[in-house]
């Protein structure tokens, strides 16, 4: 199974609230996946800035020393603020290319979440409620974010296994369903030099958007390009910095449902996920087509592009 | 009127009520408050009461209904009425995915829209959507009736038995077996009751029927055992 939550805000006065209306979405579809949760929110970006999420199984050894040892590796600035087992480094963007360097190098046990301006990600193994409450997610504030729940199927249950996937600056990506072409999409990956880290399917979905938008593509064309390219089922919710899209492969077996309103664009596994946002009631309720690509920004007109099963 | 706050009360308590009203209730009139996209309200009912739900539901609402009507005042989730024996199921809304799957008696009235799989092997029931259906609708169908006065998806009809297939407007693609057949006039008769009580303005001229081709492997006698 598994459940996806997303909301984008079109009404910015919602914006402190993102992470609690969010937070009870995600609590909702915890029997649709009781493994493990996580959620990615885009609290907003600071010219010049980047941001590094990164995880620990021992983060007070990890964390204590990391924000110094990056500074002085570095030469510049890093702040580190710490939430449970994730840090956020605060970070010259220009220099986030070597910070990932010097992470890899010397810090085994620091796993890298999220890369970007404005995305952070958290997730970790657990009930969702228990997940929310150790990062404190329904405080935090933003435009957009999404969410998922994991019922595991075709790998193990691990932090690194649980959603969502960083696919690229500023961008990520949710997965309901099973993809049965995996394996040997990450062997070709991998030889395309992508790092794959996981046995898990959703990402080497997310390694290959990421191989596509690196090969020139937009994302709107890397996820039409998946419809094509990726066997199984899928629903795909995606989060970059100015909104969120939406795929479902040609089956669309797997659920999906959209509300939305003057104040925001909702998604949810089941309607039961939307039923305490504000306003429903008179929402605009409806299911995405199947292999349809939609989008939702905060800069440019929502669009939706449909694609020849 | 008997009334339920299914919020309050819960999901057991409501079914576990609704089973005990035998045909001789003289309670046959419910209604369900607070309903919020819940799954299987009012499952397994086998009385002649009419039970109005006042929102939406999820999952497998009416399931398996018997004699019982049920009402949905909102939109209903994946699997309303699947597996339905007699009675009535009517969506104001829409329906979600597989609507009236494997039904073998029964009427659902579907006001909005039904999504993919509608009436997916269907076996006896009739199905009358007012607006548009999805893709694989009345996959495998065996027997029953499928109206929709709006388009079809794709693959409409797919490795179709003998139910019964008639759509107003555009049809996006037929499955396989499945073909265009001509209306006769007892089909005018037969679609024209199905109109009247699915409460649809149609005519039944305005329709087009789709059935089997009966060339598939289970059609030819060459196949049998």
């Amino acid at each position: 199974m598994c459940g996806i939550v997303g909301l984008f805000l079109k009404d910015q006065s919602l914006a402190p609230q993102l992470g609690a209306m969010l937070t009870d979405m995600l609590i909702t579809m915890t029997d649709r996946g009781p493994d493990s949760a996580g959620i990615a929110i885009y609290g907003g970006s600071e010219a010049g800035r980047a941001k590094l999420t990164v995880q620990s199984h021992t983060p007070d050894a990890d964390f204590e020393t990391l924000a110094a040892d990056l500074s002085e590796a570095l030469q510049d600035q890093v702040s580190l603020q710490q939430i449970d087992t994730h840090a956020v480094l605060d970070l010259a963007s220009e220099k986030l290319a070597d910070a990932r360097r010097h992470l890899a190098a010397h810090h085994d046990s620091v796993r890298v979440m999220s890369e970007g301006e404005s995305l952070e990600i958290y997730k970790e193994v657990g009930l969702p409620k228990d997940v929310a409450a150790r990062f404190d997610l329904g405080s935090m504030s933003g435009s957009h974010g999404i969410g998922h729940t994991r019922m595991a199927t075709e790998s193990a249950v691990t932090t690194m296994g649980a959603h969502p996937f960083n696919t690229g600056l500023d961008q990520c990506l949710v997965h309901n369903g099973s993809l049965s072409n995996h394996n040997s999409l990450r062997r070709k990956l991998r030889r395309e030099g992508v790092h794959i880290q996981t046995e898990n399917d959703t990402e080497v979905g997310a390694a290959y958007l990421t191989w596509k938008m690196r090969e020139g593509a937009s994302l709107g064309e890397a996820l039409e390009s998946s419809l094509d390219d990726l066997d199984g089922f899928f629903t795909f919710v995606v989060g970059t910095k100015d909104g969120f899209g939406v795929v479902r492969d040609p089956i669309a077996c797997k659920p999906a449902v959209m509300a939305e309103t003057d104040q925001y664009v909702a998604f949810g596994s089941e309607y039961r996920a939307l039923v305490n946002l504000p306003g429903i009631e008179d929402a605009r309720v409806w299911e995405p087509e199947p292999a349809t690509v939609y989008f939702w920004s905060h800069n440019d007109a929502s669009t939706s592009q449909d694609k020849a099963a | 009127m008997q009334q339920f706050d299914l919020e309050a009360q819960g999901l057991r308590a409501l079914n576990s009520t609704l089973h005990e009203q035998a045909g001789s209730s003289n309670q046959t009139q419910w209604e369900v408050v607070n309903p919020r996209g819940s799954h299987a309200i009012a499952v397994g009912l086998d009385a002649p009461i009419e039970v109005n739900v006042k929102g939406s539901t999820g999952y497998y609402c009416a399931g398996m209904n018997q004699q019982a009507t049920v009402h949905v005042h909102g939109s209903a989730g994946p699997g309303v009425a699947e597996n339905m024996m007699s009675g009535t199921v009517i969506v104001e809304g829409d329906a979600s995915q597989y609507a009236g799957a494997t039904g073998h008696g029964g009427t659902l009235v579907i006001k909005g829209n039904a999504s993919s799989r509608c009436g997916i092997s269907m076996k006896g029931i009739d199905i009358i959507v007012h607006g548009n259906i999805g893709h694989m609708s009345a996959f495998m169908a065996q027997s029953g009736n499928l109206v929709v006065c709006g388009d079809a998806g794709d693959a409409l009809g797919d490795s179709l038995y003998e139910a019964r297939l008639f759509v107003r407007g555009s049809v996006k693609s037929l499955g396989a077996d499945c073909i265009e057949k001509e209306i006769r006039p007892e089909h005018l008769e037969l679609l024209a009751e199905l109109l009247e009580r699915g409460g649809c303005d149609a005519k039944p001229e305005e329709f087009k029927r789709y059935g089997s081709a009966r060339k598939l492997y289970n059609f030819n006698i060459d196949n049998a055992y």
